[in-house]
């Protein structure tokens, strides 16, 4: 196999890899303020209203929340264990675990889905027959759309993962990554950790106020 | 086209309010720091431009500066000083213009896509037109039916956004008579530049002449009574009734201990909300059992409603 | 190696431009889409311009008078102002600069073009199908439930544009970082860099906030989710300190590339190293951080708490002082050097003239009493175009003249240029120094009709404006001749200093034949105004 050389724009390829994962921690910047609007607003509202989002969170589906969450975590165990393996040059069982991940992704969506359903018969999606009786209507629809807006956008991500993962798995099971060279595998793992990390916090913010004691 | 106030110069702003001098010596001293600062600059430019061209081979150009920390810090504390004293006489005055005196009267005021609705205490009503009298404090109490507007009087110096689902302030004691413009200033859709108006400022007696010939079926608190008894307020908040509501006599500008275990100034906005919102701020020892009448009141009249909850403070005795 | 070819010549085929990685290409690709969108947004000004010279309009509707100033606004600020300089000029210039051979992700940058005239395609198709009536600022309740126009189209458009924005201030931050020339410490960085290193901060950091802000508008259009909709629970203030949050650190994303550009301009046309060099480094940055937290000066009236104003008050005084710290640095800068009047250096000139005018403009609206009064009329329009107009797009002017001998090969006609940069700065005051009075007198913005006595500045301020057009369209035609006519330029025609400099005009391909090395300091003339070499 010949030794991978740099893109022609670097003099060697330590200097792209440092270059990989600036570029990485650079987007992850943009992300995490992207996602700070939509938190902010969230606390906003929630801060006008406690009860009441307490009151709607207690309609969300903590079950399949809870397994969603166990799902991200896995999966991102399983992408920081093919970044150790990838080191030492085990590139065929990175793949498999890459590979594995994605299919947990696909195996999140699949479960949002049930849940967008579950909502969707409830009448609890504003833009899609919102229904809601009761005093707090305006400020349980207000959560909704946070809701719905919020893990929609999370999904985007966690599709797009799955996709990266699912190619670069390949370029991994080709043996196209070594010990010198293997910056896509670390560079989307701290993807993948990023977009989970976003996860653990909407699981805090939707399934768990209004459900303590 | 009709409203455009008659007068006005096209080289100076008339300054006719009780704090427009103030404003207006605060723009000349923000133009004499301008002032000194540009023209040293520009002088400078110049000069080094002029007398360091480069063909001007004479120039003395030896012994160049090179500790640059001294300057520096020079040009950077000045400017800061400068900045800072101003930024107090800015803020202290912007806090004076938004701070009502006490005992200024009120009056309402609805913006609306594109019109200015105002009504008096005493139950008159006028579109695009606010009379008020010379040299007493006024507060407007002004909120919107549904974009965002704002509501301009250049000659007082004075603007507030008018929002929807909540009231907004300003105050303004008028020191001149005459007729002076009204605005809208914030964008607000087609007509946004024909939502305009007058002010039009009156010796006391002509106020008061000119509230009497105003057609008016009852004070503004009258109205509201009218509205409290046909939207039901009257079968909870009644000394007699069934249901136990808070009562509303003496409320207006007392603290409220809420459920919460916050306490809230009863304030206009604060009786507002609890129309609109009920469940949001529940008195502590009562039950959220009123409904939400969002939606089903239209500005005009929650401003009759506050008008009259307004008036119960004054007059302890329950309504009849 | 490719013989003599330069980036150009390399290979002309149409497929070859709209596939190249080639920063240099790519900034071409940009130039010649904004300065389409500069003449988009320049024509709806010059209708505005003409209709308000009568009180009561001749032309337009009033609803057609609205599109016409939303689509300005549209226009100018995220289609001409934002990549203005950093994806031109910056495109071309920072890989030059620091010694590369091309940006850290050639292929992003390309995408972020395509990102760049999808968004600008979306948002042309929204204005012309009857365009939009909010004003660039997109406040609701009226945009998202009051107004009759393509809001979720035109805001779509922005929101792609908005990551072709985020990809290049990333791309620029990674090449600034890890793809520096050995020998290039950040001392040695030539001041440009800086500035656009802060520009490309708040690019990334800024621009998500509004993404997200116009996604949640956008959705409020199409699915009535109500987030900011107070008949529903929603805050309108909420979208108002969102929607600045942003907008107020794109005002830095506007004149910080120009502050850059005008350190070269002053000492390369000085002969002389930049006065106070790490303190003009420094304060862009300051201006970025500092930046990020005045965004409540445009809310002083909304109803936010009055001590939240005075927060945003001090900190907007607070930002001024780095303005201030540069202008005398350039000023002294000129003392003891050999200054010289190319066209460039007018334009330079101009920018400090004009840009001190604005800044101390703005002291007056981040003085909360005046504020209250000046606020949302003429005053704010004459001082942002002061900035925004007077500074930047002077300071574009004057970068594209400097480099466009290393851009071109050619250079331009001197003569035409000088001409260009006086018309530009006489027309331009003529334009908005009557907009300050208007302000001054209490006219509101955005309004249609006014009242007669407000006449004559607005008379005056056409005048100007129909200068201004004749005096920005002059670039076009010298320019474009000299593409074709204009004399070869050798590599470094200024005599100065910086890396770009010394590779041939227009640069080959891949910019340098060998790496160079950085011993020196940017900027590094003797007593004689002569340049020292800048790679050992």
């Amino acid at each position: 196999m010949p030794e991978p050389q740099p893109a022609a724009q670097f003099a060697h390829l330590p200097q792209q890899h440092e270059v990989a994962q600036l570029g990485i921690w650079t987007f992850l910047a943009t992300e995490v303020l992207f996602f700070g609007a939509l938190l902010l607003s969230y606390a906003v509202y929630r801060s006008a209203d406690p009860a009441a989002f307490a009151e709607a969170a207690r309609h969300t589906k903590i079950a399949i929340g809870t397994i969603n969450t166990a799902i991200l975590l896995t999966s991102s165990f399983l992408v920081a264990w093919a970044v150790a393996v990838v080191k030492t040059g085990g590139s065929r069982f990175a793949a498999f675990l890459l590979w594995s991940a994605a299919a947990l992704g696909l195996s999140f969506i699949g479960l949002k889905g049930v849940e967008y359903a579950m909502e969707y018969g409830e009448h609890l999606l504003p833009g899609f027959g919102f229904r809601y009786d009761g005093p707090a209507s305006q400020s349980v629809a207000l959560f909704f759309s946070f809701y719905i807006v919020a893990t929609v956008i999370h999904a985007i991500h966690v599709a797009v993962g799955i996709a990266v993962f699912a190619v670069i798995g390949r370029r991994a099971y080709q043996h196209a990554y070594s010990g010198s060279y293997h910056s896509p595998v670390i560079v989307f793992g701290l993807y993948w950790h990023f977009v989970d990390i976003v996860w653990i916090f909407l699981f805090a913010l939707i399934y768990l106020p209004g459900r303590s004691g | 086209m009709g409203n455009w106030v008659p007068r006005g110069n096209p080289f100076w702003p008339n300054a006719d309010s009780a704090y427009a001098g103030s404003v207006d010596l605060l723009f000349l001293a923000l133009c004499a720091v301008a002032f000194l600062v540009f023209s040293l600059l520009l002088v400078l430019l110049l000069r080094f431009a002029i007398h360091y061209r480069a063909g001007n081979r004479d120039a003395d150009r030896d012994a160049r500066i090179r500790k640059s920390w001294m300057f520096e810090s020079a040009w950077t504390a000045a400017t800061f000083v400068g900045f800072v004293a101003l930024f107090f006489w800015g803020a202290t005055l912007y806090l004076d213009i938004y701070r009502p005196p006490a005992g200024a009267d009120t009056i309402y005021v609805v913006g609306k896509q594109w019109m200015w609705k105002v009504q008096h205490l005493g139950g008159q009503r006028e579109i695009n037109e606010l009379h008020i009298p010379v040299n007493e404090a006024v507060r407007l109490i002004m909120s919107s039916q549904d974009v965002i507007h704002s509501f301009f009087m250049p000659e007082f110096r004075i603007k507030h956004d008018v929002l929807p689902g909540t009231s907004e302030e300003l105050w303004v004691k008028p020191v001149k008579t005459g007729i002076f413009h009204l605005f809208c200033a914030e964008y607000c859709g087609t007509d946004h530049s024909r939502m305009t108006g007058r002010i039009v400022v009156m010796q006391h007696e002509e106020f008061s002449d000119w509230l009497r010939r105003q057609d008016v079926d009852g004070t503004l608190a009258a109205q509201g009574a009218a509205l409290f008894r046909q939207f039901g307020c009257s079968g909870c908040h009644t000394s007699g009734s069934r249901v136990r509501a808070p009562p509303l006599e003496g409320l207006y500008g007392r603290p409220v201990p809420l459920s919460g275990g916050t306490i809230e100034v009863a304030d206009e906005r604060y009786i507002r909300d609890s129309i609109l919102q009920p469940r949001k701020q529940v008195v502590a020892g009562y039950e959220p059992l009123m409904p939400s009448f969002e939606g089903k009141l239209s500005e005009d009249e929650l401003v009759r409603l506050l008008a009259y909850v307004k008036s119960l403070a004054a007059n302890p005795e329950a309504p009849q | 190696m490719s013989g003599d070819k330069n980036y150009i010549t390399v290979n002309n085929s149409i497929r070859s431009w709209l596939f190249t990685t080639d920063h240099k290409r790519v900034a071409i690709l940009y130039f010649a889409s904004i300065t389409l969108f500069f003449f988009i947004g320049g024509a709806a000004a010059a209708l505005m311009r003409l209709e308000l010279v009568s009180p009561a309009g001749h032309f337009f509707t009033s609803d057609e008078y609205n599109r016409l100033f939303t689509m300005h606004g549209v226009i100018m600020v995220w289609f001409f102002l934002i990549p203005s300089i950093p994806n031109t000029l910056g495109n071309f210039i920072v890989p030059l600069m620091i010694g590369a051979r091309d940006l850290a992700f050639p292929r992003l940058n390309l995408t972020s073009w395509y990102l760049f005239m999808a968004g600008g395609a979306t948002t042309l198709y929204a204005l012309f199908k009857g365009g939009i009536d909010t004003g660039w600022t997109f406040y609701t309740p009226f945009s998202t439930m009051y107004s009759n126009s393509y809001v979720a189209i035109a805001v779509a458009g922005v929101f792609i544009v908005g990551f072709s924005s985020i990809l290049t201030g990333l791309n620029f931050i990674v090449t600034i970082h890890r793809l520096r020339a050995p020998g290039l410490t950040w001392y040695r960085l030539p001041l440009f860099l800086w500035s656009l290193y802060a520009t490309s901060a708040i690019l990334v950091l800024a621009t998500p906030v509004l993404a997200m802000t116009l996604l949640l508008i956008a959705l409020d259009r199409v699915f009535g989710i109500g987030i900011f909709d107070p008949a529903r629970g929603g805050d309108p203030l909420l979208f108002q300190h969102l929607f600045w949050f942003y907008s107020h650190p794109a005002v830095y994303i506007m004149i910080l590339p120009g502050m850059g550009v005008v350190s070269e301009l002053i000492a390369c046309y000085s002969r002389k190293e930049v006065f106070g060099y790490s303190f003009v480094a420094w304060s862009a940055i300051a201006i970025a951080c500092i930046g990020f937290f005045v965004w409540g000066h445009h809310m002083f009236v909304s109803g936010q708490s009055p001590f939240a104003g005075l927060v945003f008050s001090f900190m907007s005084f607070a930002v001024a002082v780095p303005s201030a710290i540069k202008v005398f640095n350039w000023t002294a800068t000129m003392h003891k050097g050999w200054v010289h009047f190319d066209a460039p250096m007018l334009y330079a000139l101009g920018f400090i003239g004009l840009f001190t005018f604005g800044g101390l403009s703005g002291l007056f609206l981040a003085c909360l009493a005046y504020d209250v009064y000046v606020t949302d009329t003429y005053f704010v329009i004459a001082h942002f175009h002061y900035i925004m107009v007077g500074g930047m797009v002077t300071a574009y002017f004057g970068g594209l003249h400097y480099w466009w001998p290393k851009i071109t090969g050619r250079m331009y006609p001197e003569y035409w240029a000088r001409a260009a940069a006086i018309l530009i700065f006489f027309g331009f005051n003529m334009t908005f120094l009557p907009q300050f009075i208007l302000g001054v007198l209490g006219m509101p913005r955005r309004y249609h009709v006014y009242p007669p006595e407000f006449e004559i500045w607005h008379v005056l301020s056409s005048a100007g404006a129909s200068i201004l057009v004749v005096a920005y369209a002059l670039p076009l035609f010298y320019l474009g001749w000299s593409i074709f006519f204009g004399e070869r330029s050798s590599a470094n025609p200024w005599q100065t200093t910086g890396l770009e400099w010394q590779t041939s005009s227009p640069p080959p391909p891949h910019n340098f034949a060998a790496t160079p090395t950085v011993t020196r300091k940017p900027y590094d003339f003797n007593v004689n105004g002569e340049p020292r070499a800048q790679n050992a």
